[in-house]
């Protein structure tokens, strides 16, 4: 069977993976400092090693761990690739680089159809939730988001729900007012699904296709904050019968083992339908992208490449593997 | 989430019992249960890599004495060189030039605004400093009113002059603050990439100008191996003076305070526990050693709990619980001053062996506290002091004198049970570093 690492050359050479070469750019770019810790990293690892050996092994762990991919991820990707490369008896090292990409996708795909467009309402309008633990970059995503959609011609309406940080709420409508787009408010420290509730009203009522909804920051060590989550979920539910239609979880790209654990308490609380990986252009890392998938199994949806706008990607591992390896592809 | 480092050992360390010395053989598993520890905990892992090599040359050879293990000797010298690299001298903020000039620094979402109100609160109350907050990150939309809205609630004044360039800003509340007498001046900054050499140069400019006397970086406990870049990116730019850990109520690890000093050797100075004003503590490094390694923080515990509960109580309690008699008297007292506390699961998790025992799943409602106290205080003092003579008639009074039920009465005698026995456990002392 002709392995992940062929088939994107294939791909690539056919011009199949990027829309423009714009796209390509920016994925090139937003992902060069990871690629320039890794890709590079693992170049040299071959131009040191003639063989591959045990030495080579241990150098590649260290690599793989440094890049953010989880200790627990890392540790079995080992095991498998060893095992790989002893039974297809492979020695080259160049060859093995191949492997390692194929594997590394492997952990992502895990046999399953990934679903990372966003799940739509049929009518009326869709509702999307974003949740996240402090200073991940909530609010700049939807701003972001917000202005995807609005210039794909849609109405867009934010909901201001996280009424507690200071500023928060001032935040948010600076955003809508450079954006030109409708923002729902509350009072400081009032009840986010009160707020919520007004927002989803707003929505339905005056016939909005989209509706983003902020939510503040929290630890996913309190339960408190954390069953508050679920009484927005239920508010919107019962105003909306599906919705909210996605709960996009954002996670900031620097964030290391604890990115697992913010995944797994956020999934165990609600609904969690995808991922939005922020600053992943200011990390050299980003590796957390295959430890979720690993460890907790959950699709990332978007990723943040730059501070601007147009820099919200919808996620494509495809085109995030080009990004990493595109040296040798 | 992560297996305690404690348990993990006990495995490895299984193999080492026995022997009379460490040697490179009986010590390998053991060296790489501490390497993925702190891996784990997201200690950069060149660090890891030369930090468990020293350990592992110290432990080697080292004579076993006879009331030792060699697995306890092997843990002691784990502890010592954390604690050595941590720094076990207290660095206490700069506070002697009049007026301070302070400035926080870091990444995006690292908590710099939060932490900057929590900082000029903690000048003012144990300092006694007239302190300013200077508002310079002119780029976020609305951080200005966020600044503004916290020093409005802790009555401090914010200087801001809008967008205006923050090496001109900055000035300005320097000569503002000689003016109206205030004596330490804490500048916010604009997260920024350590790589943004453009915005790096606005701190490098902010500081040439005016010469602080502190620059903190503020650092997410939660980040991952990328901290080596952040660190050292901010580090070459500017003399940093300390750290600043953020976000440590969270369930994070946070290897990066040993990142951190092994970088930059300058001290991490404060930590950022909880979202409130009041959320801030001085950096411990026995504390953080026990956290790294997964082994409870019971001192943070103590500290926390002796800053609200008064003196005297604290003294008592202390007492009953060395004595082991504890009564529901106390029971409800703890009650009451976990409800001031704030979070208690935040406390439960600094409890070690809270984990084992099934305690950090134990919610508690606030309003709990309210039925709780109703049924104490339907007790009579006999029954307080005695719990064991509550049989059923006496539930059912209580219960009804206390407006709850027979089973909520039963179910706070249980939890007054489990408490009882860990007070019993904490007064053994086996609360300690297991060494």
């Amino acid at each position: 069977m002709m392995g992940f690492f062929s088939k994107l050359k294939e791909k690539i050479a056919s011009k199949k993976v990027f829309n423009d070469k714009k796209e390509e750019e920016k994925y090139s770019k937003g992902l060069e400092k990871t690629r320039k810790e890794f890709s590079d990293k693992l170049n040299s690892l071959n131009k040191k090693y003639k063989k591959v050996n045990q030495e080579y092994f241990e150098d590649l762990e260290e690599l793989l761990i440094m890049a953010d991919i989880g200790v627990g991820t890392v540790v079995k990707f080992m095991e498998k690739l060893i095992d790989r490369a002893r039974k297809e008896k492979i020695e080259n090292p160049e060859v093995l680089k191949e492997l390692i990409v194929d594997e590394l996708f492997i952990i992502y795909v895990n046999d399953e159809i990934l679903v990372n467009k966003i799940n739509y309402a049929e009518e009326g309008p869709t509702v999307i939730l974003f949740v996240g633990v402090n200073g991940v970059g909530k609010t700049t995503t939807i701003a972001k988001m917000a202005k995807k959609e609005k210039d794909l011609g849609k109405k867009v309406l934010l909901v201001a729900g996280d009424t507690f940080r200071a500023g928060a709420i001032e935040q948010l409508s600076e955003w809508g007012d450079r954006l030109g787009i409708d923002v729902v408010t509350g009072e400081e420290n009032s009840d986010p699904s009160s707020v919520v509730y007004k927002g989803v009203e707003k929505g339905k009522n005056e016939s909005y296709d989209i509706v983003l909804i902020d939510t503040a920051g929290r630890l996913q060590n309190k339960v408190n904050l954390m069953n508050e989550l679920e009484k927005m979920n239920r508010v919107i539910g019962n105003f909306i019968p599906n919705a909210p239609h996605e709960t996009l979880l954002v996670l900031d790209a620097s964030t290391g083992q604890n990115g697992i654990s913010q995944a797994k308490s956020f999934k165990e609380i609600t609904n969690i339908t995808g991922i939005v990986l922020t600053k992943l252009d200011g990390t050299a890392k980003g590796g957390i992208v295959l430890a979720i998938k690993e460890e907790v199994n959950l699709p990332v949806k978007y990723i943040g490449l730059g501070e601007k706008p147009e820099d919200l990607e919808v996620f494509d591992i495809e085109k995030y593997i080009y990004g990493l390896f595109k040296e040798m592809i | 989430m992560f297996e305690d480092l404690g348990d993990r050992l006990d495995k490895a360390m299984s193999k080492i019992k026995g022997y009379g010395s460490i040697t490179e053989d009986n010590i390998s598993d053991v060296v790489r249960e501490v390497r993925l520890a702190l891996l784990e905990a997201d200690v950069n892992y060149k660090v890891v890599k030369e930090f468990t090599n020293k350990v592992k040359e110290k432990a080697l050879g080292e004579e076993v004495k006879k009331s030792l293990k060699p697995d306890e000797v092997f843990l002691k010298i784990l502890k010592d060189e954390l604690l050595e690299l941590l720094g076990t001298e207290k660095v206490e903020i700069e506070t002697k030039y009049n007026p301070t000039l302070l400035m926080l620094v870091g990444l995006q979402g690292s908590g710099k605004t939060t932490t900057i109100g929590k900082l000029a609160n903690l000048l003012r109350k144990k300092y006694n400093k007239k302190p300013l907050i200077v508002a310079c990150d002119i780029y976020r939309p609305a951080a200005i009113e966020q600044l503004k809205t916290i020093g409005k609630s802790l009555g401090i004044e914010v200087f801001e002059e809008g967008k205006k360039n923050p090496v001109e800003i900055v000035n300005d509340a320097v000569d503002y603050a000689k003016e109206n007498g205030y004596n330490y001046l804490l500048v916010d900054t604009a997260g920024r990439l350590q790589i943004d050499e453009d915005l790096m140069q606005e701190l490098i400019n902010i500081n040439e100008s005016v010469k602080m006397h502190e620059i903190l970086l503020v650092l997410d406990s939660m980040i991952g191996q990328d901290a080596i870049n952040v660190i050292t990116g901010f580090n070459e730019k500017l003399p940093l003076t300390g750290v600043i850990l953020t976000k440590m109520d969270g369930d994070t690890r946070g290897g990066v305070a040993i990142s951190a000093r092994y970088l930059t050797n300058v001290p991490i100075k404060f930590v950022g526990t909880s979202e409130k004003l009041d959320g801030i503590e001085e950096f411990d490094s026995e504390r953080m050693v026990g956290r790294i390694l997964g082994m409870g923080d019971m001192m943070g515990l103590i500290e926390k709990a002796e800053s609200v509960m008064n003196e005297e109580d604290a003294e008592e309690s202390l007492k009953k619980m060395k004595k082991g008699k504890y009564d529901l008297e106390d029971f409800l007292k703890q009650f009451k001053t976990i409800k001031k506390l704030g979070s208690l699961e935040g406390l439960l998790k600094m409890i070690p062996g809270a984990k084992k025992m099934g305690l950090t799943n134990v919610q508690i409602d606030p309003k709990q506290v309210a039925r709780i106290e109703a049924i104490v205080l339907s007790m009579t003092p006999s029954e307080r002091k005695n719990p064991d003579i509550i049989k059923a008639s006496r539930k059912e009074r209580i219960a009804k004198g206390s407006g709850t039920s027979v089973q909520e009465v039963n179910k706070l005698l249980k939890q007054f049970e489990e408490s009882k026995k860990m007070m019993k456990m904490m007064s053994n002392g086996n609360f300690k570093m297991p060494m």
